[in-house]
């Protein structure tokens, strides 16, 4: 029983990794853009898919590809924010940015229908399968490559905060847009480059996430759920919170999963709930600030 | 919201609500006639699902469009309201027409539901209030799964009603009908009492709401307990129609999206807006899935349709078309009356301003008076 829930602690904090890769990207866009970026789990799928495709017919290996398909992701994300999400002003502005990514992921979800069907896809690599025994436990490699790719990931996120200048300038962003303006800091170009840095990271989440689960274009709506309950449960806008989160949540996931696979997933979202009776801002969300 | 009928003075008033009457007469008796024009199933049922969803957008736009806190989570009473019939005509043994009589039950399943889950998401707010109202939303579509009594997967079955395929139908044009005129008349209601207005001061600004004395957690509470109560009866009415639940049809993420789009689409916060957006999207929708079984036609399609109408029509048919409206009538007029014909009333102050001035100060505490905006 002991062996078995060390095991499920272990696995949850790997998988947590996995998860916290998605949701740094989902909490940066939303602590600098100040929107719920319903398109994300697609994004993530759509991560997946592009390195499927590079696997598979180029023969690139699932990390190196991965050089590939951030750059192509970010691009991605600044042309949804030019494009869309820019746009969007004034008092309905919350619902208005939930019906545009929505839309946007509808897109994404009927193009990835048409172009690979609704037949479940994984990825696959020789480190897929295998798996390292360490300490008396056995981990899959590909969990924990991935948690080391998350790892390097979040610290160079880090890095790009808080050691240098556009770090900064995004940082005053999420602090208070109106400032940031006045002292001279392209907002617009902040927010264009922080969407297309948020959906890059999920790309990485993407591949590690398709090399863990099987995935066909709808499974995005499972993993949005999830991810905002991880940001919410962290605090909005916190990188930290969204990493803690994720190893917390996956753990208690894993754990119950233990017991009852079928109802880890409902443990999920009302650990949620009981948080946030207790502390509506999550665990390291600022009180919010009034709007005026 | 503007104030397109605040500066019109009696006569025209007068001529122009009489007008607006037998509007609404005529309109009354097309939809009352209309299943006896259009017999064939295959027609009314594209309107029984726009009845419905303009019975559920309205009590959606109730809460949701009038106090700004976007539910993503009234599938809970939908699913609910149609689980309850389901598991209480299986295990009571009722049968035939008799199960009507088990609607009223899910409309207070709905409003049981909707008390704790109203207590625990309206203390938070914006994102966090949509974010809890997904988990809650997905807590239900599990447990839906994987509860015995709720059959699991396979979901739950309605009895047979002894109706041929046209009466039943017919049967269900009405009863829908029947639905929407309830939920219209519960939101318009709302819309012109005080209660409404205070809905309204708490989406404008809740703390200021809250220091000119509305007891912002009672009112927020009581109209997602009513909006709910009317989902959950419609939740009941659909189950019946369709005559079986499964968890994923139930509670689906997707019908949250669609109420917010039908009430954006005509207007958010008015009482007609959701109506019109239910009459476009839901028919739409349906006949997109119809034709394009391939299902990813439709996706394309449905996401363009709501990029269009974020991006060009931002706040809605309604109250775009009032602008257009007050932009004729208005042409060669100044557009703004000289301040001494104004009348004092409050009628041509926004909501925004109504919780600032004096007057409507008044009308939050107790006053009669009621912002003119579109209705």
């Amino acid at each position: 029983m002991a062996r078995q829930i060390y095991q499920a602690i272990a696995d949850g904090i790997l998988v947590g990794g996995v998860y916290a890769l998605m949701a740094v990207g989902l909490t940066l866009i939303f602590g600098v853009l100040d929107i719920i970026n319903i398109a994300q789990g697609v994004l993530v799928i759509l991560g997946a898919y592009l390195s499927y495709q590079l696997s598979v017919h180029l023969h690139l290996d699932l990390f190196l590809g991965l050089l590939i398909t951030m750059p192509v992701m970010f691009v991605i994300g600044v042309v949804i924010q030019w494009a869309f999400i820019r746009r969007l002003r004034g008092r309905e502005r919350t619902s208005m940015t939930l019906l545009v990514s929505y839309a946007v992921a509808l897109i994404i979800e009927g193009i990835l229908y048409k172009v690979y069907g609704a037949d479940d896809r994984q990825l696959s690599a020789s480190y897929v399968q295998s798996s390292v025994r360490l300490f008396g436990f056995y981990l899959s490699d590909i969990y924990l490559y991935g948690f080391a790719l998350a790892v390097a990931l979040v610290v160079a996120l880090y890095a790009l905060l808080y050691r240098t200048g556009f770090g900064r300038s995004v940082r005053a962003t999420m602090q208070d847009e109106t400032a940031a303006r006045l002292i001279g800091i392209d907002v617009n170009r902040v927010a264009a480059v922080t969407f297309g840095v948020g959906v890059a990271v999920t790309a990485a989440g993407g591949m590690v996430y398709g090399a863990t689960n099987s995935f066909n274009p709808n499974s995005g709506y499972d993993l949005i759920s999830r991810l905002l309950a991880i940001i919410i449960l962290g605090g909005l806008g916190s990188i930290g919170g969204a990493l803690l989160a994720s190893v917390f949540m996956l753990t208690v996931e894993s754990l119950v999963d233990i017991w009852s696979p079928q109802w880890a997933i409902v443990v999920f979202y009302a650990a949620l709930v009981l948080v946030l009776v207790i502390r509506p801002t999550g665990f390291f969300g600022r009180p919010p600030a009034r709007a005026q | 919201m503007g104030t397109v009928m605040g500066t019109v003075t009696g006569g025209a008033t007068g001529r122009r609500r009489g007008l607006a009457g037998l509007a609404l007469v005529l309109l009354a008796l097309a939809t009352v006639a209309f299943p006896l024009v259009f017999s064939s199933p295959v027609v009314t049922n594209y309107a029984i699902y726009a009845l419905i969803f303009v019975a559920v957008g309205s009590a959606w736009n109730m809460f949701s469009g009038f106090s700004g806190y976007i539910s993503l989570g009234h599938a809970v009473f939908f699913g609910s309201g149609a689980y309850t019939v389901g598991i209480a005509a299986r295990d009571w043994h009722v049968n035939g027409v008799a199960v009507f009589a088990l609607l009223p039950l899910a409309a207070v399943v709905g409003a049981v539901i909707a008390v704790p889950f109203g207590l625990v998401a309206l203390r938070v707010r914006r994102h966090t209030f949509i974010v809890i109202t997904i988990a809650v939303f997905f807590i239900f579509q599990l447990m839906a799964a994987n509860f015995s009594f709720t059959g699991g997967t396979s979901g739950v079955s309605a009895p047979f009603l002894p109706w041929t395929p046209v009466s039943f139908n017919d049967h269900f044009y009405y009863i829908t009908l029947g639905c929407a005129a309830v939920a219209i008349a519960v939101a318009a209601g709302v819309r012109r009492s005080r209660f409404g207005l205070q809905l309204r001061a708490i989406r404008d600004d809740e703390d200021r709401a809250r220091g000119l004395g509305v007891q912002t957690m009672r009112v927020k509470l009581t109209a997602f307990v009513l909006s709910a109560t009317v989902a959950g009866l419609v939740g009941g009415v659909w189950f019946l129609y369709l005559t079986q639940v499964q968890p994923p049809s139930g509670f689906d993420p997707l019908f949250d999206l669609s109420l917010v789009l039908m009430s954006f689409l005509g207007g958010l916060g008015t009482v007609s807006g959701p109506v019109l957006g239910a009459l476009i999207v839901e028919p739409g929708q349906l006949y997109l899935t119809i034709t394009y079984t391939n299902g990813y036609v439709s996706e394309i399609l449905l996401g363009a349709l709501l990029l269009v109408v974020v991006l060009f029509v931002p706040r809605g048919l309604i109250p775009t078309a009032g602008e257009w409206i007050k932009k004729i009538q208005t042409r060669g007029r100044p557009a703004v009356s000289p301040a001494s014909q104004r009348p004092p009333a409050l009628s041509g102050l926004r909501s925004e301003e109504l919780a600032t001035s004096d007057e409507g100060r008044q009308g939050l505490k107790g006053g009669r008076r009621r912002a003119g905006e579109e209705i």
